[in-house]
């Protein structure tokens, strides 16, 4: 028995409860308030650890967050892929596998923690609670200020044992700082027994009493297992835990000096202490160890555990001395990882030998040993040999002085490099005990001053955090919102395949049972050419632009005139960015003289409405207009094909629906299926149509009563699909499919709707710009594959000469590809350079299988002259 | 993240906000009669600079209101008040 749990004493741990655990398949006891490293070293598991890339053995070094060898995958009684041992609270149960410094993830999600989210706002945050953060935190609270106290371990630090509660704090503990970010905002991670909680924390003022970490020394065999840190024996002895009965000590400060005093005091034996430190000592703390002033260790002995040091004299003497245990100490580092991440400066300290904090951002603080109050005498960072090969610095990465020496040799002069070329400081751990001795052995090595260079920046999160975790609630149905339309029910009991449209579900369409969804959409497709078919548009962006600037409004931001559009009418618009670029399209309505409807594209609806509002507020503020979207509350059903008309008549109308009272391009007010409503002739497919808008809640029986009249005419629902076959077919663009940003309306053929008489418009100065009257533009065209079964992948790249070499001239790409029910043959639309000019010619598709040509056409392969609108 | 001064809601999370880019250029009040380089300088060119830095956001998820504010953009810290958007489209 070497470490071992003492028979008595222990303030953290509850000697009334006992639990059980498992570590590599072997049972184990320990006690609440454990933590797992505690409860492995009581039980003289000293080992029991492997270095993740020489495979060496290795033990617990630690015994907090800066911990580099002892890591576990947790099973039981839930999932973690890979946690510190220093950092897992000993819980009944628990079921701990080492890893070598790489977890594994499972695929069992059910199995991860709870997790959730919370916000918080507070006038003081402080982190870490030991003496220098209690305090101002209880202060702060007297004062009536909101107070978040973290702390890491599972106990309030001042006062160890829980009991020492300011009143007015709020505490976490278990919970650790990930990162700071700007203005006080924090992420915090507290680690609950059955729940993670991530705090979203934002801060007047962030105190950080984070702590120093202690170094280690580089020396041969440095990472045997009972190797570790001086403070950590301190540590274990709060938890009851001796980690050796025969204790070496290798220091170049006092502080080893309480941690063996405390040791002796507690029935342990430290026999010799090796101190390379300057400065006086008091010998009553170590009565019966044998101090070796100047002396170094130089190397260990031992078969998967230390059984020996070997110790080197200033003289050259040398001497073994058997132990089963080392505590080393070459001083303390401030904690500076948060305050260095949020831009805090640091600068190194003459006098404590430790890099030290200098100016933050204003809401920042830092104090105590964190802010540089450590007890550090002259630097001492590797004993000087031969062979450095195994003075390990990094023990995660297992990088040895030897390494860094090679990367220096190399030429590499800056920390950063020599970390990218060692993956020093790369692990989870993130070099808290590896990083300042690594600078400082490259500072040494060109022979420049301490503190030259110093270690490089940790960045967040502190400790490993799962997706899991930063995902919180916001997965499965609450990842994004879901918009459905008042007529979803519907679609969904007449098996519609839906598709999404920025949030919206959309059905896609409305294969019978069998069907295929080519021949869903093909079925559809006819029925809206050859009689009549409904489709839910009620997605549809609708702005109300309302005011008595509201016709000067539109024709500023529409390329056509909309002042001139009478009450009743209805125009079709195109909106350009400044650059000249299509935007969005749509149509508008004029309901009076002061009030209008636009409608956007489904995806750009926010997109519109946020950009009118720019314009108005910061260029316009003159203009009279109010803007109000009403995309929600109202429910279109799109009826179109040449049974339109029958079918409006057949769900009941007092509006008259002849050609003639009716014109394209018009609406009227009346009722719809017995509920008030607004009848729009506006078609996207070519044929004959009506738009019924009614309140969004009378959607659905609008809905209902156009499918039950249509039934005498052989009336379909369609889909999206349809309607793009339908719209393409008669070479309408859809803005963010076959335009892309850099489409101008030229470049679609629609130089018509652009009103260059009428004033000013946004986009319209850009459209006189050098490059957007170039001749070889990409234009839009139609595209007929001479295998009139072949359907071009969208997206498919065109070339001029199919021999041409690779890489081949590309000429333009495939926007739009379809079957055309109604044409009997595959279509496509493409953006072609110079394609209004070359109507006619041959270009090719080169596919992975085969090069499929084409012939230039009109993008209006059907109906081109529009005789069907009219029915 | 940020924490943002909107001059209606006071400071916000960012995540409230769409950044609108240099605050400060105007539209031009008669776009035909710059020539193009004239033109191009209004639509794409902007100052970048080290420091303080005049900025238009636009609280979307707030008040959607547009503003103006300075902004060091070396620490990121807000400075001074900000005021109405007063023009500057980018």
């Amino acid at each position: 028995m070497t470490s071992s749990r003492v028979p008595d004493g222990g303030p953290l741990i509850d000697r009334s409860k006992p639990v059980s655990f498992t570590f590599d398949g072997a049972g184990y006891e320990g006690f609440v308030g454990d933590t797992l490293a505690s409860a492995l070293l009581a039980n003289d598991v000293v080992g029991g650890f492997r270095s993740p890339i020489l495979g060496r053995p290795r033990g617990v070094f630690s015994a907090g967050i800066e911990e580099p060898n002892a890591f576990v995958e947790i099973s039981e009684p839930w999932f973690e892929p890979i946690v510190a041992a220093t950092m897992v609270d000993l819980v009944d149960g628990l079921v701990a596998t080492s890893r070598p410094g790489v977890g594994r993830l499972r695929g069992d999600a059910r199995r991860g923690r709870r997790v959730e989210h919370r916000q918080v706002y507070v006038e003081l945050l402080v982190v870490g609670s030991g003496h220098d953060g209690f305090y101002p935190a209880r202060d702060a609270a007297a004062r009536g200020e909101r107070v978040l106290l973290v702390e890491q371990r599972s106990t309030i630090e001042e006062g160890a044992g829980g009991d020492f509660i300011a009143e007015g704090v709020t505490y976490l503990t278990r919970a650790t700082a990930l990162g700071l970010y700007d203005e006080g905002f924090v992420t915090v991670l507290e680690r609950g027994s059955d729940l993670d909680r991530l705090w979203h924390v934002r801060a007047k003022r962030v105190i950080l009493a984070t702590g120093a970490f202690e170094r280690s020394i580089a020396f041969a065999d440095n990472d045997r297992p009972a190797v570790m840190l001086s403070h950590a024996a301190n540590a274990y002895l709060d938890r009851g835990v001796l980690v050796g009965s025969r204790t070496a000590v290798f220091t170049a400060t006092a502080g080893a000096y309480g941690a063996a005093s405390n040791l002796t005091a507690q029935g342990g034996r430290v026999t010799v202490v090796a101190d390379v430190g300057g400065a006086e000592r008091d010998p009553d703390l170590v009565p019966h160890a044998e101090v070796l002033r100047g002396w170094v260790v130089s190397g260990t002995e031992g078969d998967r555990r230390l059984e020996a040091v070997h110790l080197e004299g200033p003289d050259g003497d040398r001497r073994t001395v058997e132990c089963d245990s080392l505590l080393v100490s070459g001083g303390w580092d401030p904690n500076l990882a948060l305050w260095r991440a949020a831009g805090g400066g640091v600068r190194f300290d003459e006098e404590v030998h430790a890099f030290v904090p200098t100016e933050g951002p204003p809401w920042l603080s830092v104090v105590g040993s964190a802010a540089g109050e450590v007890p550090n005498d002259d630097p001492y960072w590797f004993v000087p040999a031969d062979d450095t090969s195994r003075h390990f610095v990094d023990f995660q990465r297992d990088q040895a002085v030897a390494d860094i020496t090679d990367a220096v040799v190399s030429g590499l002069r800056s920390v950063e490099h020599v970390k990218r070329a060692t993956y020093i400081g790369t692990a989870i751990d993130q070099a808290r005990t590896s990083g300042v001795i690594t600078a400082e052995i490259v500072n040494a090595m060109l022979g420049a001053a301490p503190g030259s260079q110093g270690p490089s920046n940790a960045r967040p999160p502190a400790v490993p955090v799962s997706y899991a975790t930063l995902a919180g609630q916001f997965r499965g149905d609450l990842f994004d919102p879901v918009r459905a339309t008042p007529i979803h029910a519907w679609h969904v009991d007449h098996g519609a395949v839906f598709e999404d449209v920025g949030q919206w579900k959309r059905p896609r369409s409305f294969p019978r049972p069998g069907e295929s969804m080519d021949e869903a959409v093909e079925r559809e497709c006819l029925a809206v050419r050859n009689a009549v078919g409904a489709m839910d548009a009620s997605t549809l962006g609708k702005i109300e632009v309302v005011g008595p600037d509201a016709a000067a409004f539109l024709d500023r931001m529409y390329t056509n005139r909309m002042s001139n559009l009478a009450v009743g009418g209805i125009r079709y618009g195109l909106m350009l960015g400044l650059d000249g670029m299509v935007l969005d399209d749509g149509v508008a309505m004029r309901l009076a003289e002061d009030r209008y409807l636009v409608t956007t594209t489904t995806g750009n609806a926010a997109l519109v409405l946020d950009r009118f509002e720019e314009w108005l507020q910061t260029e316009w503020p003159e203009l009279r207009v109010y803007c109000t979207s009403v995309t929600e509350q109202w429910s279109v059903v799109a009826i179109n094909g040449p049974r339109a008309r029958d079918v409006v008549d057949a769900v009941g109308t007092d509006v008259a629906l002849s050609r003639e009272a009716f014109p394209f391009m018009t609406f009227r007010d009346g009722q719809v299926a017995g509920v008030p409503g607004r009848i729009a002739r506006v078609s996207f497919s070519g044929e004959l149509a009506y738009e019924l808008h009614v309140a969004g809640w009378h959607g659905p029986l609008v809905w209902d009563a156009v499918m039950a009249a249509g039934q005498a005419f052989g009336a379909e629902p369609y889909g999206t699909e349809a309607m793009h076959v339908l719209r393409a077919e008669k070479g309408y663009a859809i803005v963010g499919q076959d335009t892309d940003g850099s489409v101008t309306p030229a470049d679609l053929g629609m130089d018509w709707i652009v009103n260059l008489s009428k004033g000013d418009f946004i986009g319209k100065r850009s459209l006189r710009r050098a490059d957007l009257v170039r001749p070889d533009r990409k234009q839009l065209v139609g595209l007929f594959p001479e295998d009139p079964d072949a359907v071009l992948p969208e997206g498919a790249q065109l070339v001029l000469d199919e021999a041409s070499e690779i890489p081949m001239p590309l000429a333009g790409h495939v926007t739009s590809s379809y079957r055309s029910p109604a044409l009997g043959r595959s279509f496509a639309l493409a953006m072609l350079e110079g394609g209004h000019g070359i109507h006619g010619h041959t270009v090719f598709a080169p596919l992975r299988e085969r090069t499929v040509a084409c012939e230039v056409t009109s993008p209006v392969p059907y109906d081109p002259e529009g005789a069907r609108r009219d029915g | 993240m940020l924490l943002i001064p909107c001059p209606w809601c006071g400071p916000r999370d960012e995540v409230e906000f769409r950044y609108g880019g240099q605050a400060g250029i105007a539209y031009p009040a008669d776009p035909d009669a710059l020539s193009d380089a004239e033109w191009a300088d209004y639509l794409f060119m902007r100052d970048n600079p080290k420091g303080p830095f005049a900025e238009r956001w636009y609280h979307v998820h707030g008040c959607r209101r547009w503003f103006d504010a300075v902004r060091n953009t070396e620490t990121y810290r807000f400075l001074g008040p900000s005021r109405p958007g007063q023009g500057g489209q980018s």
